[in-house]
């Protein structure tokens, strides 16, 4: 077991040097000198701009950097942003409001993805399946940004049900709608993967011994069945996490809420190295350790999973 | 023990078999012993025509096409003509779908829009296809380092978001915002999950007998790879590649929609025209339906597809 981890941390380096370099590599070619856009249309003199320079380490070659930004990571000295906050503290101001976002997102589609999904594998062909088969490919079909803009209109706005907006105030009630539409697609996407996962296992034959040796539907359902149908379940909702929160740039900017995608499109923006590569650094461990910790759920779904 | 076996009389089987008199051999020749044994994909075409969900979702990519193709049977009115007095003018005869809030004639950039969404998706999917499948294949096949190498990209491609990425690079080439700026972006970021379905496919056959076989036989390792091994993971390539160009189609009008996308003075795009109808959604909400409305059903068209073609290819699937 500590093997294995052990094993995964190292593979996981080289994806965050990769990923961290990629980026810095990304930004470092985005057209623009942040430093004289700084001065707006007065312009900035010679004397300061070359001060600034040498302060955001802007004069040095892309390599040097990119170290000392690594550099930083590991004290714990994320950079500062042009206008002088140090993006440490971007960092945990966003990314709470988004982690929030995704897990409340993660949890919602999780809930009704594999009930839902339950019942049409249990029910396949019938027309409460072809129903939610039609309504998930609608789901799936219809971008993010217009089920954004239907509920913020009907929901929010005409029928005044739940808050249009998030801004300051976040909780749970301002953050149930934007959830919604964050989790929307996914949603529709667990719903498929639970139902085929579950109609497959219902002809196996561990399932039809737990049926002949007397055990109640109910129970053959849920510890037979759906444990070994979640498998594949699990894996999408871990590699989700990530991508929830690094897609949540639609939804956040719909919602105004100050997470992780509006303040990553204002510094991609701004031009700001740190502040993207930093977000984006997170985000990828965000994804490797989601990764990581399904893997490890395995074990514990399918007892013939053992790490060694 | 066997002798004794033996020499017990068994009824009598001759009427097991019919005598030689009997047998047909005129109709027996008639077999045809040069046509091939239905193949996988004759197999699946046979399956899948008889499958309404397949006919539906042709249906709906085919209008997508052709509307992309020849949008000027379908309308006369310039899309980017727009005249101001015309704002959230209601439908009208030559203008079914009314005026959006610059007067633009909404039908016409309805039908207009469908060029950049099914050009940006095909010709993504394509690159995506060959540049996934390519690595896959290498990493699948040859193994050793070369495994470890292009698994390591993949997994350092696959971790940054694809938006994010598409954001960052859109802004790095802002002169040269087109068509083919976005596939190339989307294109480059998006192939890791071919490479690794591709990666699993080979990977699963290429000690299968009949790859032994041929390699005994004297083909070259490539040869090898690319007549024996390539064609068993062709199935689940194509499925994956279906399926993603919906979605490909959809992170376009995504990019588009952030403003970051398709030039909109230059090229009309579903995602740039539903940002704007956001704007007037309090004035005409109905406005939004259609740009959302088509690009959905291309979408839909493309998932569907890839959906009908998975169960068709898919022998498990198959038997239900």
């Amino acid at each position: 077991m500590l093997r294995y981890l052990g094993r995964r941390l190292l593979q996981a380096l080289p994806v965050f040097f990769g990923a961290t370099l990629l980026i810095y590599a990304m930004v470092f070619l985005l057209p623009g000198d942040p430093i004289l856009a700084l001065g707006g249309d007065r312009g900035i003199s010679e004397a300061l701009a070359e001060q600034l320079r040498e302060k955001y380490n802007l004069d040095k070659p892309f390599i040097v950097q990119y170290l000392l930004y690594i550099k930083g990571i590991f004290v714990g000295d994320f950079g500062t942003t042009f206008s002088g906050r140090p993006v440490g503290e971007l960092l945990t101001q966003a990314f709470p409001v988004t982690f929030k976002l995704a897990i409340m997102a993660l949890a919602l589609e999780a809930i009704f993805g594999v009930g839902f999904g339950l019942v049409a594998g249990l029910r396949k062909g019938k027309i409460f399946d072809s129903t939610l088969l039609v309504i998930s490919l609608i789901v799936i079909a219809v971008p993010t940004f217009v089920i954004g803009f239907l509920l913020q209109f009907f929901v929010g706005i005409r029928w005044g049900l739940l808050p249009v907006t998030v801004g300051p105030n976040v909780s749970f009630t301002t953050l149930l709608m934007p959830a919604i539409v964050l989790g929307a697609v996914s949603f529709a996407y667990v719903l498929r993967l639970t139902r085929t996962s579950v109609s497959e296992n219902l002809t196996a034959d561990f399932v039809r011994t737990a049926t002949a040796k007397g055990l109640s539907r109910p129970r053959v359902v849920t510890v037979h069945v759906l444990r070994n149908s979640l498998i594949p379940v699990v894996t999408y909702l871990g590699a989700d996490l990530g991508a929830l929160m690094g897609g949540a740039i639609v939804t956040e900017g719909i919602f105004n809420i100050n997470g992780v995608g509006g303040t990553l499109y204002k510094a991609i923006q701004q031009v700001h190295a740190p502040t993207v590569v930093s977000f984006t650094t997170v985000l990828v461990i965000v994804y490797i350790v989601a990764n990581l910790f399904v893997d490890l759920l395995y074990a514990a779904l399918d007892p013939r999973i053992r790490y060694a | 023990m066997r002798d004794k076996l033996d020499r017990i009389d068994r009824p009598d089987q001759s009427h097991f078999f019919a005598s030689l008199d009997d047998a047909v051999l005129d109709e027996v020749d008639v077999v045809d012993e040069t046509a091939a044994p239905a193949s996988l994909w004759q197999d699946a075409w046979r399956n899948l025509r008889r499958r309404p969900i397949f006919w539906v979702s042709a249906v709906l990519i085919l209008s997508a096409v052709v509307l992309a193709a020849l949008p000027g049977l379908f309308t006369k009115t310039d899309p980017m003509f727009c005249e101001l007095t015309r704002s959230l003018d209601l439908p009208e005869p030559g203008h079914p779908f009314g005026f959006d809030k610059q007067g633009c004639d909404i039908f016409a950039r309805t039908v207009y829009g469908a060029r950049a969404s099914v050009v940006v998706g095909v010709l993504t999917t394509i690159f995506v296809a060959l540049l996934g499948s390519i690595v896959g294949a290498i990493a699948g096949f040859y193994g050793r380092w070369f495994d470890s190498l292009l698994s390591r990209i993949t997994d350092i491609f696959f971790a940054i978001p694809l938006v994010l990425a598409a954001i960052v690079v859109m802004q790095i080439f802002k002169q040269y915002r087109g068509i083919l700026t976005v596939v190339m972006v989307l294109a480059v970021f998006g192939w890791p999950q071919i490479a690794r379905i591709t990666r699993g496919a080979v990977m699963s056959v290429k000690n299968s007998d009949f790859v032994t076989a041929a390699k005994s036989l004297g083909a070259s390792r490539f040869a090898t790879l690319v007549r024996h091994v390539m064609p068993n993971a062709l199935a689940p390539i194509i499925v994956t590649a279906t399926v993603s160009l919906g979605s490909f189609i959809v992170v376009e009008a995504t990019l588009s929609f952030l403003g970051i996308g398709l030039p909109p003075d230059k090229l009309v795009s579903w995602g740039a025209d539903i940002a704007k109808a956001s704007r007037s959604l309090r004035d005409q909400p109905s406005i939004l339906f259609y740009p959302s409305g088509a690009l959905a059903l291309t979408v839909l068209g493309f998932i569907m597809m890839g959906d009908a073609v998975r169960d068709a290819l898919d022998p498990k699937a198959r038997k239900r």
